[in-house]
């Protein structure tokens, strides 16, 4: 067992939390999309100690083919903990927990995907939590709607998540572990921020109406900054993969009126005919 | 506000504004209330007053007229079963393929493994694809090499009217068929010039979402090829190379 003690307090005399931040700061995170050459997209995040890899494959052939849904492709998220991601041991065999976040993930990213697209295919998400160090599950949203969208797989918008709890009786935002495992309560919530619906909202510990309603608007701001430094991470990983010397070209790109257009247009466009 | 947010070709990703106003959603897009957002990553582009986005990735979808090439994989009956690449496996019927009568053992024609080069007839929501081999140069490869790229980047491999695929054929000598699922057939005289010709393939895969590409892909040939003509390897005009020419015109439709 690892001997890990409650902190004297959660929040300190300052207004400050036990890691620093002030109630309202998000982790510092870092995202990055195309980290594994052989899924069709990928993406990792760091969340604080938090690390997350989000692996996304297909659409491909679904097996076993019951599960085939005639009207659109089926969403299959699987998260997992590495034995090694907790402070004791966790056993490899999937947990209950496991299940219920993968349940979650899938329903909080599936209204943001156009599956109706691919009819009778399956769309597979693997969450491989290598530490976990409090917010996994809403990290594992950020990192797994990069993977979809490197995949290529359209969607409405990119789908930012974030958690807010209370400790000592103070609305927090993005717990680490400590605030978690020793405060009052924890509300993990993800949105599609282009119409500010919410697609996750999880509560644990006791929270009046009032307090809900600010924690749920604390969320929506976190939300929508998570949501810019995802798009930042997208186009980043986008620009990266231009040769060298194509830096000077793009900016010239409009005077250029080289065969892109044309030939692209040609074969990839057959509704043009309306 | 009516216009446009975006820069020509520029990088968007999902949920991006590109548009507002009178313009009119396709591919790579959807429209929420008169607006037009992206719904992939990929290169936004206008023509005339319609916006789209070009993938930059992505797996193959069939479309009716597709040429693609696939590998058989089962032999169920009169159909064959074929792996073009995606998540949909074609189907090919011996009636779309064989002239009549065949034989009821339809494996003695093709069998399991056979790389064939069809067409898409048909498509939908519901079922297929269904594959023909009722055309010019639609056949099964013997030979060659047949090179796997991104399906995503089939246009650009392509060209503006073949422009990309005719100028790699000149400068190499070589014969090619290029699927749309994103499978490329090459035969070459040795072993050196098709080498060039998968560097040539892979350099426009990895650079295809950046301009001038045609060039570099020019210089980077002449320059190589001109290598290999010094070390004696170097394409030489084979005789027989003009038996398939019917065929390779397929591809200039693209």
């Amino acid at each position: 067992m690892s001997t890990e003690k409650r902190p004297d307090y959660l929040i300190s005399p300052e207004g400050l939390r036990i890691d620093g931040r002030r109630p309202d700061e998000l982790r510092p995170i870092e995202l990055e999309v195309g980290i594994l050459k052989k899924a069709d997209g990928s993406a990792s995040i760091r969340q604080g100690k938090t690390y997350i890899m989000a692996a996304v494959y297909g659409p491909r052939e679904l097996h076993p083919k019951h599960l085939t849904l005639n009207d659109r492709a089926y969403l299959r998220a699987v998260y997992r903990m590495a034995t090694f991601s907790v402070p004791d041991r966790k056993k490899p065999a999937p947990s209950r927990r496991e299940r219920e976040i993968s349940m979650v993930i899938a329903n909080a990213l599936e209204p943001a995907l156009f599956l109706e697209e691919f009819p009778r295919t399956v769309v597979d998400v693997f969450i491989q939590v290598i530490q976990a160090d409090g917010g996994t599950r809403c990290a594992a949203i950020n990192a797994a709607s990069l993977a979809l969208a490197d995949a290529g797989i359209p969607m409405s918008c990119l789908v930012p998540a974030v958690a807010v709890g209370k400790a000592d009786g103070k609305l927090i935002l993005d717990l680490g572990d400590a605030e978690d495992k020793y405060g009052q309560g924890d509300v993990p919530m993800a949105i599609l921020p282009n119409t500010e619906e919410i697609t996750l909202l999880q509560q644990d510990g006791k929270f009046t109406k009032e307090e809900l309603l600010e924690a749920i608007g604390m969320g929506m701001t976190g939300c929508r900054y998570i949501h810019e430094l995802q798009k930042e991470a997208l186009k980043k990983a986008y620009a990266k993969r231009a040769p060298e010397g194509a830096g000077e070209e793009e900016e010239d790109l409009g005077e250029y009126d080289d065969d892109m257009e044309a030939d692209l247009g040609e074969s990839d466009l057959p509704e043009e005919d309306e | 506000m009516a216009g446009i947010f975006f820069q020509k070709r520029e990088v968007v990703v999902p949920g991006q504004l590109l548009a507002e106003g009178r313009y009119r959603s396709s591919a790579g897009t959807y429209d929420a209330d008169g607006k037009v957002f992206s719904a992939l990553v990929g290169l936004a582009e206008l023509r005339g007053n319609t916006v789209k986005v070009v993938p930059l990735e992505g797996v193959y979808i069939p479309r009716e007229g597709d040429l693609v090439i696939g590998t058989v994989v089962m032999v169920a009956g009169n159909n064959w079963r074929i792996d073009i690449g995606g998540p949909y496996q074609g189907s090919l019927h011996a009636n779309n393929a064989l002239r009549r009568p065949y034989d009821e053992d339809i494996s003695k024609y093709y069998d399991i493994g056979d790389v064939l080069v069809c067409e898409v007839l048909a498509f939908d929501r519901t079922s297929g694809p269904f594959l023909s081999m009722r055309g010019r140069g639609l056949r099964r490869l013997t030979d060659g090499m047949v090179l796997d790229v991104s399906p995503a980047k089939i246009p650009r491999i392509i060209g503006r009217r073949g422009s990309m695929i005719n100028m790699i054929k000149d400068h190499l000598r070589i014969q090619t068929i290029v699927g749309q699922n994103g499978r490329i057939w090459i035969r070459s005289p040795d072993v050196e010039t098709e080498r060039l010709a998968i560097r040539a393939f892979k350099m426009i895969e990895d650079q295809a979402h950046t301009s001038k590409l045609t060039d570099r892909v020019n210089s980077m040939l002449r320059e190589e090829s001109t290598k290999l003509k010094g070390t004696g390897g170097g394409p030489k005009y084979v005789a027989e190379a003009k038996d398939n020419d019917d065929m390779e015109d397929n591809n200039d439709e693209y």
